[in-house]
């Protein structure tokens, strides 16, 4: 096929005479893709005037693994695997979502025994906080405070401890599965997490004295990079980006899937304290809150375990599973609250066989990213940089 | 408003022209759409104080492959205050030896969102969006050849002269 409709290649003429004709009078600058602030292998385009950055042109794709061609020629329970590799700060939660959107299009996600859903909950929240971790060390890092981020990624340490502990691996775990999990927690598991929790919650004491109240780390994040909350909408933000702009929105709420209806837990949103509502410091309060509310998510999920819904010897993780994958002729779209914001899949089957014919990824961090133009026009070079770390992704969601 | 107000609501304020059928088989409905009028479609709902579907939740490029070679998108709405989901689609056929692409209206002007989605979907499926303010490939080199969720994408054996093994 020879595609020669000139059209089809106009808007990248323009985009090269953009930046042929922008570094005549203007600069243009390249962050990325292997500076340390971009968290990854993001490349922004910068065209400046002086310290002020006019536009940024994000490039992305540096990280793009074919997840979606890769499910295409897999079956369900080999896909697992890949859904952990897009997120990979919080891929229990990826593989949740995962699973969920299966299990629902199999009819089984009623048949999920109380003990698995719990287990589940208590794995993605603990995730969950390991992630918020890495979003407030490296955030710190990025403005310039190098002590937080020691701290986080000691605390996470003991997360990742555990989860490698009941799965097998320290970050890209395959533990949640269509219809079970890959094995019941270790013997002992809800009495080391409880002893985390208790030793986690000072820490987090310690951690808002160091960096939320301190006055430096205020002046570079207040103020800084405000998101409105209808822009923060039509740009599909989702998570604590969305959160932070003010609107209660987590679909842990809204859509009650999992063990989520039975637990009480508050969603954080920005309440603009130290200046606006929707700047970075509203955006990285609502992380810090968050965790909060996944220490006491957690908490509860242990109470459940450890009383009604204990390990017996006949408990079998795995008995639920299909011996067949094969949802039935349909479309489905799954969507879930990930680390960084609404997770979703969309499936399409044929219903004969074992693979799905397309699979399409909704990352929270795509969407929070393309926001970035917006949000940094007239900025300072320095300021970008804290919006870019206020919002938190991770490339290998943005590229799949 | 369930699923049956929305669509007499469509009927109702753009023509009888506007919904070609309807999905009702699967857990999720969906309404299928006439391609060139998705854009005011998504408009009126998400302006409507009855529907405020002002959340574009995914938007995804199809390629059906069956035997009219159809190509699609399906978009997922969501209503933050109605807390609703639906689904739209449309699709077109399209001959299988053609060297255009097959095309569709843009939604950017609706949902910001749907930049990069587009984009995307132009990238993978060979969708070209009209009206779209920057369509480029995202997440592939600029300058790479074909379009890789196809069914019938070849994979190509060289790249800049270097063999693919």
């Amino acid at each position: 096929m020879v595609i020669t409709n000139p059209k089809y290649e106009e808007a990248l003429l323009r985009y090269n005479k953009k930046i042929a004709g922008a570094s005549v009078e203007d600069m243009v600058l390249n962050v990325g893709p292997q500076h340390p602030s971009t968290h990854g292998v993001l490349r922004l385009e910068l065209i400046t005037d002086g310290e002020i950055v006019k536009e940024v042109i994000p490039h992305i794709g540096y990280l793009h693994r074919c997840f979606e061609k890769h499910a295409e020629s897999l079956t369900y329970q080999q896909t697992i695997p890949f859904t952990d590799r897009m997120d990979y700060l919080a891929s229990m939660n990826n593989s949740h979502a995962f699973v969920m959107g299966v299990e629902r299009m199999m009819g089984i996600d009623k048949d999920i025994p109380k003990r698995v859903e719990y287990i589940r909950v208590l794995v993605c929240e603990l995730n969950r906080i390991a992630s918020h971790l890495i979003a407030i060390g490296t955030y710190g890092i990025d403005i310039g405070a190098f002590t937080p981020f020691l701290w986080c990624f000691r605390d996470r340490e003991h997360i990742m401890g555990m989860l490698e502990w009941a799965s097998g691996s320290r970050m890209l775990y395959n533990y949640i599965w269509v219809g079970g999990l890959f094995y019941d927690l270790p013997v002992g598991f809800e009495e080391r997490c409880r002893d985390f929790v208790e030793y986690f919650k000072p820490k987090m004491v310690e951690l808002n004295q160091l960096l939320t109240d301190n006055q430096v780390f205020i002046s570079r994040t207040a103020n800084v990079g405000v998101l409105p909350l209808d822009v923060a909408i039509n740009y599909g933000c989702s998570g604590p980006m969305l959160r932070a702009s003010g609107l209660k929105w987590d679909l842990r709420r809204i859509d009650n899937y999992s063990a989520y209806p039975e637990i009480d837990f508050e969603i954080p949103i920005g309440q603009g304290l130290m200046g606006k509502v929707g700047d970075c410091w509203d955006r990285y309060k609502v992380r810090v809150d968050e965790i909060e509310q996944s220490l006491r998510i957690v908490e509860q999920c242990l109470d459940r375990l450890q009383k009604e819904l204990k390990r017996t010897p006949d408990f079998d993780p795995r008995a639920k599973m299909p011996r067949k994958t094969i949802p039935k002729a349909q479309d489905y779209y799954v969507r879930c609250e990930g680390a960084k914001g609404e997770l979703g899949f969309y499936f399409i089957t044929d219903g004969k066989s074992e693979i799905p014919t397309r699979v399409k990824s909704r990352g929270p961090s795509f969407n929070n990213l393309s926001v970035l133009p917006e949000l940094s026009k007239g900025v300072l070079i320095a300021d970008l940089i804290a919006i870019v770390g206020s919002i938190d992704f991770v490339l290998g969601e943005v590229d799949r | 408003m369930s699923f049956d107000d929305i669509k007499n609501l469509l009927t109702e304020k753009l023509g009888d022209t506007v919904i070609t059928g309807e999905e009702t088989g699967g857990l999720q409905p969906a309404l299928l759409i006439n391609p060139d009028d998705i854009a005011a479609v998504c408009l009126e709902l998400r302006n409507n104080p009855k529907t405020y579907f002002d959340f574009l939740s995914s938007l995804s490029g199809v390629h059906y492959n069956d035997e009219t070679n159809r190509y699609g998108v399906v978009y997922h709405l969501a209503s933050i205050p109605y807390k609703t989901q639906l689904t739209l689609k449309i699709s077109k056929a399209h001959p299988k030896e053609s060297n255009e692409l097959p095309e569709f209206k843009s939604v950017t002007p609706v949902y910001r969102t749907a930049d990069w989605h587009e984009r995307e979907a132009y990238d993978m499926l060979g969708i070209y969006f009209e009206g779209h303010p920057d369509l480029r490939r995202i997440l592939l080199p600029d300058d790479w050849e074909g379009f890789p969720l196809r069914k019938d994408y070849q994979n190509a054996e060289f790249y800049k002269g270097i063999r693919i093994d």
